[in-house]
């Protein structure tokens, strides 16, 4: 009960989200990842064009999971009060910029084809 | 008085220690995790109430014991999720956010009877219901919780809580949490004078008071009325907490934000017609008028209990919490008795957050006690509570039965600092943890 364990996060998760909507949410990261390692592999390298996109839309992501937490919960930048919240706030930017760049990435990938087809 | 506090303890620290541990180290030792085997009984186990506690225990009973006769006893058709009555009660969140069914937290194969108890004989191992039932029992988990005795505060009755009144009586559930948020909400626009304390009973969350007098202050200064409100908060004890440390926190913020405190002043009486409020002092009562006040009766043992025999006969009298160890919560004089929650005679833990703790306790010398062995638990007096000091900003602080603070991480998150972090637990975490609780899986 007091210990960490996978289900115990997972069962808070769940409850937070709804099982639903979770294990959707879930689904769809994986769903993500697997695309981007299936381009890589596809592609046997990464594109420098694609990746510059990627990383030119890093702070749109950044900006956008900063902008959902503040929205879902009554939070304000006002409220950050201590260095642990500023951690946090970059973390949360950090995962979006990260995730959305992959994303980008990827949809780029699988729109344009292989580089010798697009080229 | 020393209880405090609202919510969860283990969950944030569980929730955060996962989260840092990160997927992958969490992933293993989930893998790593052995399942308990399941002890073989045919035990009778009655549970006295289906809130945190009773519903909690049951599904972890439920998956430890193979073959036990499980009854579980609550009048409330509504499970409420109280530490949410805070938000409810100014305006952060619907009612229907701390509203679910009782039966949908218990778990299949034990018998849910939709009554309390009207006897409990611990002598003869038998409790009789209000419908007149007689269930027999192996052993007794007193997870009842309290009453609210608002009769103990003169001239008032719930039907005046409410916006025309400008009383707030939160505590009396999710409808009543709507209408104290109505009542602070047309003084937060009128202003005027806003009384906020607490009785001089234990209580549960005691942190509670506090917080919905800092988040009001805190709304006033956002809406631009502060100028003219004035906050009063009355300590029924020479302190605003019960743990010195915190004590002094609390005492520094409200110096800061100008909200007045005064110590040993007890509510006793509301004229509602002429808007006053009368305090107990150690110099004589005091009556002074109000524009909004927000009203916690003084709180007790459901009758049953106290007349079971199973109350303290020295301590709490006018109370009447059960004998409880303190450390194992077994019943000091029938040992097949269990305690779980408000109901239990110890110094601290009127929290949700201290009934996650104890429910792994009892659970152990209950389990324990079935096998032939010896318990190994033992409760410290665990309680915690994210004290809101503004929308957006609360301080999580943890502590024991020796005022010891007991944060989660040490270093990490600060117990005494004002943090988004700790607002974002209370606001994000708790419930689903909370839930998870209930399930008897965190």
């Amino acid at each position: 009960m007091e210990e960490m364990t996978l289900g115990t996060l997972i069962a808070v998760f769940e409850e937070m989200f709804g099982r639903g909507l979770f294990w959707t949410m879930v689904g769809v990261a994986v769903v993500i990842t697997l695309a981007y390692l299936y381009v890589l592999v596809r592609d046997r390298a990464m594109s420098m064009r694609k990746f510059l996109l990627a990383q030119l839309s890093m702070p749109v992501g950044a900006v956008a999971a900063v902008a959902f937490v503040m929205w879902m919960t009554n939070s304000s930048f006002a409220n950050i009060g201590g260095p642990i919240d500023w951690i946090v706030l970059l973390g949360v930017a950090v995962l979006g910029a990260v995730g959305f760049a992959i994303l980008v990435y990827v949809v780029q990938s699988l729109l344009r084809g292989r580089p010798d087809e697009a080229a | 008085m020393y209880d405090i506090s609202t919510l969860k303890g283990t969950d944030r620290r569980t929730f955060f220690k996962l989260a840092a541990a990160g997927g992958a180290a969490a992933l293993a030792m989930g893998a790593g995790q052995a399942q308990a085997q399941r002890q073989r009984t045919n035990a009778r186990i009655v549970i006295l109430g289906a809130g945190a506690g009773g519903a909690a225990i049951a599904n972890r009973l439920t998956e430890r014991l193979d073959g036990a006769r499980i009854t579980i006893l609550d009048p409330r058709a509504e499970h409420w999720y109280q530490p949410g009555f805070t938000l409810v009660a100014t305006g952060l969140k619907p009612a229907g956010y701390t509203v679910s069914g009782t039966g949908d937290w218990l778990p299949r194969g034990i018998d849910y009877v939709a009554e309390a108890a009207a006897e409990i004989d611990p002598e003869a191992n038998r409790i009789t219901t209000t419908g007149g039932r007689r269930i027999d029992y192996d052993f007794l988990i007193v997870a009842t919780g309290l009453v609210l005795d608002w009769d103990a505060i003169e001239g008032f009755s719930l039907d005046m809580a409410g916006p025309e009144n400008g009383i707030s009586a939160h505590y009396a559930g999710p409808e009543h949490s709507v209408k104290g948020w109505q009542a602070l909400d047309r003084f937060l626009d009128q202003g005027g004078v806003g009384m906020f304390g607490r009785p001089a009973t234990e209580m549960k969350c005691a942190g509670a008071p506090v917080k919905l007098c800092l988040l009001a202050e805190d709304m006033a200064t956002t809406r631009g009325t502060r100028g003219k409100t004035q906050f009063i908060y009355n300590a029924q004890a020479p302190n605003l907490f019960g743990v010195p440390v915190i004590h002094h926190r609390v005492r520094q913020i409200m110096d800061e934000r100008d909200i007045t405190y005064r110590y040993r002043h007890v509510l006793k009486a509301i004229d509602v017609g002429a808007k006053t409020a009368t305090y107990e002092t150690p110099d004589g009562d005091v009556t002074d008028r109000w524009d909004f006040i927000n009203v916690i009766p003084p709180q007790r043992a459901p009758q049953a209990v106290r007349d079971s025999g199973l109350s303290w006969a020295e301590r709490w009298v006018d109370q009447g919490w059960i004998e409880v160890d303190m450390h194992t919560l077994r019943h000091a004089r029938y040992a097949n008795v269990f305690g779980i929650g408000d109901i239990n005679g110890v110094p601290k833990g009127k929290t949700a957050a201290s009934v996650k703790w104890h429910i792994p306790v009892v659970e152990d010398h209950l389990v324990a006690q079935i096998a032939g062995r010896e318990g190994t638990t033992s409760y410290n007096g665990y309680t915690s509570c994210p004290l809101i000091t503004r929308v957006g900003r609360a301080m999580l602080v943890e502590f024991d039965y020796e005022d010891n603070l007991l944060p989660s991480f040490p270093g990490i998150i600060a117990p005494l600092e004002e943090l988004w972090i700790s607002w974002l637990m209370k606001e994000v975490a708790l419930k689903a943890t909370y839930n998870a609780m209930l399930r008897g899986r965190a």
